[in-house]
């Protein structure tokens, strides 16, 4: 193993192996531990507040482009009725999930590693230490616990306004029929669909919050090091969703075809 | 008792302490000098294993506390309190929050009234009364300093460490910060290690002052002894004489 020290190899598998210690950790102690609700539901809703404005905005927009570009190639085999159909599929397996996980990625993965590696720096979690107070307990947990429940939330609202977008488009601008194309998106689209996208958002949701805290907590000191461990954390996250998605969506369809 | 064995620490290639050997009694006061970046500091987060020493031992009550993981960790920083050199505010929080941390986080529970009717005893200890809604970002450098002593001192634990507590202030704060030190070491009965570039509070509030030099314990006296010392380091020290080839000019 002495090759790798040193080496970009290394430092990835190091870094690996201590955001998955920091996941034990935070296990262990959700489970032993009481939460305060107090911080749980200010987290949740700090997540929420910041990311209003990007899901909406990438919710609307990616349901539109969506609904446009499968209505001309749907227009062509006169099969119109078929696009929301086609939105509702790649909204609730793929996009609304995705795209919803990378916004806040950017946003709430951001102002985690911002916020606990000022605190580094600073001396504020050394602070919290000698109150014989668990960093973990009081700065990770709730953090991730927060943001895996507010992604699905998150989640359900992109998905929501990227369907309804795609329809306003569909119905008013495109000419769609809506009553077919909106009996056709309920057929093609079931529930299953919508639970493979609240299943990912959980995980995205956990892979944001810990990259986010491993980072801030890993920060090395000066305000250089706040600023690298903020995009570290917005680049490593990002990364890591799209990877875990694509075997995501793996597992998720051998199970499912198991299961029915 | 806080004793420390044979301890060593760099950081990379830079050698900060090397075998430093000390014990403090219970209800001992020493006062820790030095030159600075001689790593006093470095010395005090070993104490209370907020670093880790490359060799050596730190045992607190007898029980050493160097190969404890954090969480084994949290039952023996329950006997401490420390003043960081840098105050160490939560910043997302006022000052009253600050100050109430500690006892919020406490496994005894104490009710929102005790825990006000506390935070203003102590910010009026450290010479703050009335400041509770503030940010730490409002305050001063000094204020933010004496905030965080209320803060460690606000639980009673059994052990204070202050890291340059009167630095930066004005000599009558400093002043009655010595005597609050003092006053808490005595009223409570607390072990306490106070790392000062003040030689007038180090003869005071220490019942032993000890000087770290070139990374060990240089000395290790009395306050009247070691201010009578005649040994030339020492002497230098205390009379703040720099070296002819540190001269500026
Ligand atoms: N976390 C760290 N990483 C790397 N080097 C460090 C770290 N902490 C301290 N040092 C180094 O150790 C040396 C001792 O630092 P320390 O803060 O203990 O000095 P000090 O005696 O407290 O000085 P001062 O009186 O100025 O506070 C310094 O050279 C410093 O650069
Ligand atoms: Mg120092």
């Amino acid at each position: 193993m002495k090759f790798l020290a040193g080496s970009w190899v290394g430092d990835w598998l190091t870094g690996l192996g201590r955001i998955a210690a920091l996941a034990v950790e935070a296990t262990v102690s959700l489970l032993t531990l009481k939460v305060s609700w107090r911080d749980l539901l200010y987290q949740i809703y700090f997540i929420g507040i910041k990311s209003q404005s990007v899901v909406i905005i990438t919710g609307g927009f990616t349901g539109m482009v969506l609904g446009v570009s499968a209505y001309i190639q749907f227009h062509k085999i006169k099969m119109d009725t078929a696009t929301l159909a086609v939105v509702g599929v790649s909204m609730c397996d793929e996009l609304g999930p995705v795209l919803t996980a990378l916004m806040v990625a950017g946003r709430v993965g951001a102002a985690i590693a911002a916020e606990i590696g000022t605190m580094r720096v600073t001396e504020q979690i050394d602070a919290l230490r000698t109150l014989a107070t668990h960093p973990v307990d009081y700065l990770v947990v709730p953090r991730l616990l927060a943001s895996t429940l507010a992604l699905p939330l998150l989640t359900i609202e992109s998905i929501t306004i990227g369907i309804g977008a795609s329809y306003l488009v569909g119905v008013y601008l495109l000419g769609i029929d809506p009553v077919y194309s909106w009996y056709n998106m309920l057929k093609y689209t079931g529930n299953i669909d919508l639970i493979f996208g609240l299943i990912k958002a959980f995980v995205y949701g956990g892979i944001i919050a810990l990259i986010g805290c491993y980072k801030g907590m890993s920060c090395s000191v000066g305000a250089q090091g706040v600023g690298r461990a903020t995009t570290e954390a917005v680049v490593y996250s990002s990364i890591t969703i799209l990877i875990t998605n694509f075997f995501l969506t793996l597992i998720l369809q051998r199970v499912a075809t198991m299961g029915l | 008792m806080i004793e420390v064995r044979q301890l060593s620490k760099a950081f990379g290639a830079q050698k900060v302490l090397a075998d430093v050997n000390l014990r403090i009694e219970s209800g001992e006061s020493v006062a820790i000098i030095g030159r600075s970046g001689g790593g006093k500091s470095v010395l005090l987060k070993h104490i209370i294993a907020l670093l880790q020493p490359d060799a050596g031992d730190v045992l607190i009550d007898g029980e050493s506390i160097v190969r404890m993981n954090e969480r084994q960790l949290l039952r023996i920083r329950e006997k401490f309190g420390m003043v960081f050199q840098g105050a160490a505010l939560f910043d997302s929080m006022s000052v009253a929050e600050n100050v109430a941390f500690p006892l919020v986080r406490k496994k005894k529970k104490y009710t929102a009234g005790e825990i006000e009717k506390r935070v203003a005893q102590a910010l009026e200890m450290v010479d703050l009364p009335g400041t509770q809604k503030k940010n730490p970002a409002e305050l001063s450098g000094g204020m933010r300093k004496r905030v965080g002593l209320a803060r460690a001192i606000v639980y009673e634990p059994q052990i204070l460490l202050y890291d340059e507590p009167t630095t930066g202030l004005d000599p009558i704060v400093s002043d009655s910060i010595d005597k609050l030190i003092i006053r808490v070491r005595d009223h409570f009965k607390v072990t306490s290690v106070v790392v000062t570039h003040d030689m007038r509070s180090a003869r005071r509030v220490g019942n032993r002052v000890l000087m770290l030099h070139e990374k060990k314990i240089y000395a290790n006296a009395a306050p009247e002894e070691f201010f009578a010392s005649q040994d030339p380091i020492v002497r230098q020290f205390i009379d703040g004489v720099a070296d002819p080839q540190e001269a500026i000019f």
